[in-house]
């Protein structure tokens, strides 16, 4: 698809956020043009150039700098896999191999069918989860080699599939939608996301019957 | 030490994150107090209070705050570093996802102390969910009239502007998150200048960790003594710590400053069944990594410092026996020449350099020469690049070798997967070899 009216009136509401300095829209114009069409273009480079008064040299400086603007298309979905040795070490790698096998391609590739992007991506801050890996940019954290395979199938199928801090998992261009700053409606998924590992403490302090601290709170 | 659950107080309510749920338990009670004071009172209160930066550097922030130029007639900002990415760190996107409304109440405060009428809060891209959450929250305040014209009938405005990033690392440095949000390659700037005076727009700038901005409400509300009566002398107040890695129970754990790693420990379960510690790191991959010897330590800025390591962001992360301590380095030496912005020469080649050599040690096709010359690369790079990227890339090799000489000597004939199966080291089941 690609960038249509409807985008450029988008990106001209992107600038309007930034009464200050419109260029400050650049991040989140460049993550909007990649939701429409799934990479960073040369066409996207030189609208949000033409709309910000830089040169397309400029808004490329920007685009190459930050990895999770892409070149080339990205599939439909795009699975990350923290290597980071928290996450790399707690079963990462392994899980990481066995995409590449079970998909049959490596590092920042996509499937022939267009399916699915698999990528090394770094510290997600996610480490009490791991290993952690994402689809789409949606945590899917605690990961296993076995859990991963199943995602992959029921995606394939097109099943639902959710995230495990609860937001349902869509796709690679409808996230970067959500990143450009845009309401999609999941904003109480998940409900505060409160799991057994963010309640680890708490929990200890409930059942130990350690004193409120807060003043306010009695 | 006992816990002292805070900002995570209510996390068993669902709607912990919302208007609602937080003004059952006081939110925004601070705010009204706030709008009453004088701006510089409340900086006074935060001073007092003890309060660091929470983000690593553990900056004093009341005093942060104070060297905002007033009456100079520019616009000031407050910027809130939501872009957690160090490795280990796993605690500003929980209190963003659950203690939303805990860090719009502080960036209302915050902003008024400091004379700014636009707050920004700038997330790390990777994070949709926070994202929108946080976005969710903002529109929540708005409807609640805790943001916008008049606020409360105070005669207060402030906007705030959820801003998103698009993957670097290095953006989580004050400086480099500036230029980023500028619309900008996310690359440090030289200070000084520092951001309090020429910061955002080259404006007077407060920059700070959601953390630390969490933290402000129920210090105003409670008072500079009730928060300073927790902690040491030196590191004042609650902490959020995470915990995570080969421990039983991993997550987030709120306790004062000072509490030692075996008392977290214990709480998070005790290290995995069946194994023993080998090695941790406190606070982020960022510092020197500790070993047993360490567990009874104080977790404080200065606890930490005695032991040749640094508090940083506060969040452990564990490894048992069954981890190679030259793949871990080298994992971590392969972030940070991936994350080197390439702005400053030592950091951007002396990244490649040492992570190539620390490769050739994990591939047991290292040599003993290889030792030295690590050695002399992470001097050479140490305090010679603007930010503290090239600082943290040059910190794990030293910190290790301290501890585990053996391992990397053993690189220069056996491969680290050789020394330690990797499958022993992956915490869910079915994978025997790797």
């Amino acid at each position: 698809m690609a960038l249509t009216e409807e985008t450029r009136t988008e990106l001209l509401e992107i600038i309007k956020r930034y009464p200050d300095q419109a260029r400050s829209a650049l991040n989140p114009m460049l993550h909007l043009t990649q939701s429409v069409e799934g990479y960073v273009s040369p066409e996207a480079i030189e609208l949000c150039a033409e709309l910000l008064e830089l040169t397309p040299a400029e808004v490329s400086a920007v685009a190459t700098f930050y990895t999770m603007y892409k070149r080339r298309p990205v599939g439909k979905h795009l699975i990350g896999v923290c290597v980071n040795p928290q996450c790399g070490i707690l079963g990462g790698d392994e899980i990481f191999s066995s995409l590449c096998s079970d998909l049959g391609i490596g590092n920042d590739e996509t499937t022939e069918d267009g399916m699915f992007s698999i990528e090394k991506i770094e510290c997600q801050a996610a480490c009490t989860y791991a290993p952690s890996t994402t689809v789409d940019w949606e945590f899917m954290d605690d990961m296993s080699v076995d859990k991963m395979r199943d995602v992959v199938a029921k995606l394939r199928a097109g099943e639902t599939v959710e995230s495990t801090r609860g937001p349902v998992i869509r796709d690679f261009r409808a996230t970067e939608r959500t990143i450009a700053g845009f309401d999609d409606g999941l904003g109480n998924a998940g409900g505060n996301n409160a799991d057994a590992v963010m309640l680890a403490g708490l929990n200890v302090a409930k059942a130990n019957g350690m004193p409120d601290v807060d003043g306010g709170n009695k | 030490m006992p816990l002292t659950p805070n900002l995570t107080a209510h996390w068993d309510e669902p709607d912990s994150y919302t208007v609602a749920g937080y003004e059952r338990h006081h939110g925004y009670e601070a705010l009204r107090k706030a709008l009453e004071m004088d701006p510089d009172d409340i900086i006074g209160v935060v001073k007092d209070s003890g309060l660091r930066g929470r983000g690593g550097a553990g900056f004093p922030t009341g005093l942060k705050w104070s060297f905002v130029p007033q009456g100079d007639g520019k616009p000031h900002y407050l910027v809130v570093n939501g872009d957690e990415s160090e490795p280990g760190a796993c605690k500003d996107l929980p209190l963003m996802l659950a203690s939303s409304q805990h860090l719009i109440e502080g960036m209302i405060i915050t902003s008024y102390a400091i004379r700014a009428n636009h707050a920004f809060l700038y997330i790390r891209g990777e994070v949709p969910h926070v994202i929108r959450r946080m976005h969710e929250a903002v529109r929540d305040a708005y409807k609640a009239g805790y943001l916008g014209k008049n606020i409360l009938g105070s005669g207060y405005d402030l906007e705030i502007t959820v801003h998103a990033g698009a993957g670097a690392y290095i953006c989580g440095e004050e400086t480099a998150l500036l230029s980023s949000l500028e619309g900008m390659r996310g690359q440090p700037r030289l200070k000084p200048p520092f951001p309090a005076v020429a910061g955002l727009y080259a404006c007077p700038t407060v920059v700070n960790n959601v953390e630390t901005i969490s933290s402000v409400p129920a210090i105003l509300r409670n008072g500079a003594d009730w928060y300073s009566s927790f902690g040491t002398e030196k590191s004042k107040g609650i902490k959020v710590f995470s915990v995570a890695g080969h421990v039983n129970n991993p997550g987030i754990f709120e306790a004062p400053l000072g509490i030692t790693m075996r008392e977290l420990l214990g709480y998070a379960g005790g290290i995995r069944d069946g194994h023993d510690l080998k090695f941790f790191v406190p606070g982020g991959s960022s510092v020197p990594l500790l070993t047993e010897e360490h567990l009874d330590a104080e977790l404080s800025y200065e606890g930490m410092e005695a032991v040749g390591t640094m508090l940083g962001t506060a969040t452990p992360m564990v490894f048992d026996e069954t981890v190679s301590v030259v793949r871990a380095i080298t994992g971590w030496l392969d972030f940070y020449k991936h994350e080197s912005c390439g702005k400053c020469t030592p950091c951007r080649e002396g990244t490649w350099w040492i992570d190539q050599l620390l490769h050739s040690l994990q591939d047991g096709t290292g040599k003993m020469e290889d030792l030295k010359q690590l050695e002399d690369l992470c001097a050479q790079i140490l305090g010679r690049s603007f930010c503290a990227l090239g600082d943290a890339a040059a910190t794990p090799y030293p910190a290790a070798m301290k501890f585990f000489a053996g391992e990397f000597e053993a690189g220069t004939h056996t491969s680290a997967n050789a020394q330690f199966n990797p499958a022993a080291s992956i915490v869910f089941p079915g994978v025997t070899t790797s």
